[in-house]
């Protein structure tokens, strides 16, 4: 399955159709690799003027693919439909991090633009060379470098089919603002006509020839050993059905794969007793009590005497449960895997460190792998995407063929990582001018990413079920901890536990910073209204960066915002109420504004309405930006309203959608009125998970101003509001 | 068992067990990848093909039981002929990863062959048991409004 660079090359770029792949950098800037400082590791010109670019991010369904695809063809002025974008190969692209935290166009995207700058500006230098005349003189449209003279060369012509051969000095300027001609246009995603038609290439359609279909078999409950596997129980059924067992891991390949599922139903797997989980109802209590480090996540002033100095001094609790990433598609991947070799197509987000924590599971070198990525559902963090991988690797190594794994949804809803349940106490202090003057801020809980990140092999499910070691990142809990408003004395404080309370947890949209806005949010709203003021102005006295001031400014504007204390006077079934967040404290700004309906005899709660603004620095493409916005709203109203994992003493029982509901049809919004500033002098910052911040607190913050009743943790459940409104 | 379906107007004869449900039939023994395996107990609606003019979730019906042409979202329109539910997906940006969208699309094509003209709560209806995670479901909505001449 080898292909170098040249023969892809040479091949037109035929390959390119199904198979890009992304890394893992969990919030780190990425060291390139030496290899990864030539040019021609991102760019390449064919003969027929095609250019293909090289990325190590990947499509999730944000549609980066296109809005990478802009910046190439606007840096390197070619037509945008000539530019391939070719992602996620561990064998063909660079290595830029895994596609995560919303930073592809943050981390992500600069690399490829000022790639593409180089390359207009080599070409430049080409044709100075050949017209024996000052770059300065030379002009170019279209991939045609034409002088002064009226004589013309193509990109094509200059450097089709060969290499540039040269370092990337990152001297090269990008376009000034005023002169982006793609960049800034709403243009078509490339690949949905593809998905609307049936065509596109998932991992899931992914056949090769003599594969077999693979099913995993798990325990219920976590950390359960393997007592036996009785494979007479299946030895009767049809498909040539194996069971594949290594350590504590337990699978069975089968020819088709209807059978392979009857089999791995069948298969007695009998399992000693694993950890306890604590009871549902004491998850706040307990996540809370796990043993932990205590970090200053920020400090300013003096905190007791912030307080000695305040005349009301209010605190409050919140929480936030285990949520899953719950994707429609359940994991899937392909693994072909030989004795010195072997080659993975895997949905992941990250191809390179996936690659290479497979490799250590494997007892493979990581370079006799390659693994190219191929889209798969959305996963919106770490679903299970690289469990299911890993899946598939053991598998074909234990059956010595290709195999192709796909979860069944028990498996999905049973086994992805959970997005982290969080707890939050903040104790706020006015003066008597109505402000703020103390705020101390906790939060309880462990790191969020136990993705595969240069690890022994462990960090997936089965590389712990062989029992190689497994290496935690330490990210994600202090995400937004720290507010952005300006208190004279704040305190803000990361509790954080070795462990998760009861579930394996991993990254979900936003990692902390929806659970610590949700907190930071509300609880703005309940100082705002012990000033009795109102609560985006009370934001905005607080604030002193113009770029958060300006986003509450235009959500205000955007939704007719009436200016006035919560809760209103007389107590009323409809209200509304704002959030903000400032992305991870250096990338998006965005406010909020929810308008709520409530039913009083039943708790249920409608959201007809959202509005947003949004501000990510220069925007690539508006329609692109605005689709990922309301993307952001719709998940995290479903999250906020919705969404708990279930869970009993032995382990997760939502292990379908009637037992993991989310949000339907009937109960989006009527409407999501959203206002893009556009900012082409600034970075480019993603919108991919700064919109899910804030709806959570805005939706408590609606409540609150309708009935004068706050509720402090999600979901907001009919029987939750309920118990509130009483 | 042989068995004979007909399938976007061609017939074709499958060796499966009788219960084998339709799905698989179609993606493993057809090659037809436009209907999606999302859970196979009928919940999200990923797997969704037409039964004659009907949408159905192809996880949950044995292939043994299939009695009239099925139509899956390959032979409901293609690029250079599309369904007018497609192009309106296409024309409103419907889709994020996309996986649900075949069921969402042939939902649509279905509710708008029964109800042309259909209000804004018969179009949630209709969609409320297809499930989407990406919150695409504006799009989705604005799509078969547009692919029913409701707008511009």
């Amino acid at each position: 399955m080898k292909t170098s660079r040249r023969e892809f090359l040479q091949s037109g770029g035929a390959l390119i159709v199904s198979f890009s792949l992304p890394l893992e950098i969990l919030g780190q800037t990425t060291q390139l690799n030496p290899k990864y400082e030539e040019l021609d590791a991102w760019l390449a010109v064919g003969a027929d003027g095609m250019v293909t670019a090289y990325c190590g991010k990947v499509e999730l369904g944000t549609g980066i693919r296109t809005a990478f695809g802009q910046l190439v063809a606007d840096e390197l002025d070619v037509p945008f439909d000539r530019i391939t974008v070719l992602m996620g190969d561990t064998d063909l692209c660079p290595d830029q991090g895994a596609t995560v935290g919303s930073n592809s166009m943050y981390r992500g995207g600069p690399q490829v633009r000022q790639a593409a700058a180089e390359a207009r500006q080599t070409l430049l230098a080409m044709a100075s060379t050949r017209f024996a005349t000052p770059v300065e003189t030379l002009s170019v449209k279209n991939g045609i470098i034409s002088d002064a003279n009226g004589r013309s060369v193509t990109y094509a012509e200059l450097i089709g089919n060969r290499q540039f051969n040269r370092k990337l000095d990152q001297k090269v300027q990008i376009k000034a603002a005023e002169k982006l001609g793609v960049i800034g246009k709403s243009i078509p995603r490339v690949e949905l006509p593809g998905k609307v038609f049936g065509s596109h290439a998932y991992v899931h359609n992914l056949r090769l020839p003599g594969i077999l279909h693979g099913r995993v078999v798990r325990p219920p409950t976590p950390g359960a050993m393997l007592a036996s596997v009785d494979e007479s129980s299946v030895q009767n059924l049809p498909g040539n059905v194996r069971v594949l067992q290594k350590g504590g891991f337990v699978g069975v390949v089968a020819d088709r794969e209807e059978q392979a599922i009857r089999a791995a139903n069948a298969l007695k797997v009998t399992w000693k007793s694993g950890r306890t989980l604590p009871p549902m109802k004491d998850l706040p209590a307990a996540v809370r009590a796990v043993p932990a480090e205590d970090k200053a996540i920020y400090s300013s002033g003096e905190i007791d005497s912030g307080f000695s100095a305040a005349r009301t001094t209010i605190t409050a609790q919140y929480f936030v449960p285990y949520q899953m990433h719950a994707s429609i598609g359940p994991s899937c991947a392909v693994a072909d895997i030989g004795k010195d070799s072997g080659t993975l197509w895997s949905p992941t987000q990250s191809s390179f460190l996936t690659r290479n924590s497979i490799a250590a599971m494997l007892d493979m070198p990581a370079d006799k792998l390659r693994l190219i990525w191929t889209e798969g559902s959305g996963c919106y963090g770490q679903n299970g995407a690289d469990d299911c991988t890993a899946d598939a690797a053991l598998m074909s190594q234990l059956a010595g063929k290709p195999v192709r794994v796909q979860w069944m949804r028990h498996d999905e809803h049973g086994n992805e990582p959970k997005g982290m349940a969080m707890a939050m106490t903040v104790k706020g202090g006015l003066n008597e001018n109505g402000d703020v003057i103390a705020w101390d801020y906790q939060v309880w809980s462990p790191p969020h990413s136990s993705r595969p990140s240069g690890d022994g092999g462990g960090n997936t499910l089965a590389g712990t079920q062989i029992g190689k070691p497994m290496r935690i990142v330490p990210v994600g809990a202090d995400r937004n901890a720290r507010c952005t408003y300006t208190f004279p004395n704040n305190r803000t404080t990361l509790h954080q536990s070795r462990e998760s309370a009861a579930l394996r947890a991993s990254a979900l949209r936003g990692l902390g910073s929806p659970q610590n806005t949700f907190a930071n949010e509300s609880f703005m709203d309940e100082l705002a209204a012990q000033a009795k003021a109102d609560p985006i102005a009370f934001r905005i006295k607080h604030l002193k960066d113009e770029r958060a001031i300006a986003v509450l400014q235009e959500v205000a504007r955007l939704s007719k915002w009436d200016a006035r204390p919560s809760p209103q006077h007389a107590r009323s079934v409809t209200g509304r109420g704002a959030g903000f967040c400032h992305y991870d404290n250096y990338a998006t700004y965005v406010a909020v504004v929810v308008r709520v309906s409530i039913d009083i005899k039943t708790g249920k709660l409608r959201i007809p309405y959202v509005a947003v603004a949004h501000d990510c620095g220069l925007i690539v493409n508006p329609d692109g930006t605005r689709n990922q916005i309301e993307g952001n709203v719709i998940q995290a109203i479903s999250r906020a309203l919705l969404e708990e994992v279930q869970f009993d003493s032995r382990g997760v029982t939502s292990l379908d959608w009637n037992g993991y509901p989310i949000i339907r049809f009937q109960d989006v919004p009527e409407e999501i009125a959203i206002s893009l500033i556009n900012r082409p002098a600034e970075i480019m910052t993603g919108a991919g998970e700064a919109t899910t911040s804030p709806i959570a607190a805005a939706i408590a913050n609606a409540i609150f101003d309708a009935t004068g009743k706050r509720i402090r943790s999600t979901p907001f459940s009919p029987q939750r509001l309920k118990a509130v409104l009483v | 068992m042989p068995i004979t379906l007909t399938v976007n107007g061609k017939q074709h004869t499958v060796l499966a067990a009788d219960d084998t449900p339709l799905l698989y039939v179609l993606r493993n023994e057809l090659e037809l990848n436009g209907p999606k395996f999302g859970c196979g107990l009928g919940q999200c609606g990923a797997c969704t093909v037409h039964l004659g003019d009907v949408a159905i979730r192809s996880c949950s019906i044995p292939v043994s039981v299939v009695d009239q042409p099925i139509t899956t979202i390959e032979g409901l329109g293609t690029a250079d002929n599309p369904h007018p539910v497609q192009a309106a997906f296409i024309a409103e940006q419907a889709a994020q990863c996309g996986y649900c969208i075949n069921g969402m699309v042939m939902t649509s094509a279905a509710l708008l062959k029964q109800n042309p003209k259909p209000n804004e709560a018969e179009i949630r209806t209709a969609l409320d048991g297809n499930l989407c995670r990406c919150g695409t479901h504006m799009r989705i909505l604005r799509a078969v409004r547009r692919a029913a001449g409701m707008t511009a």
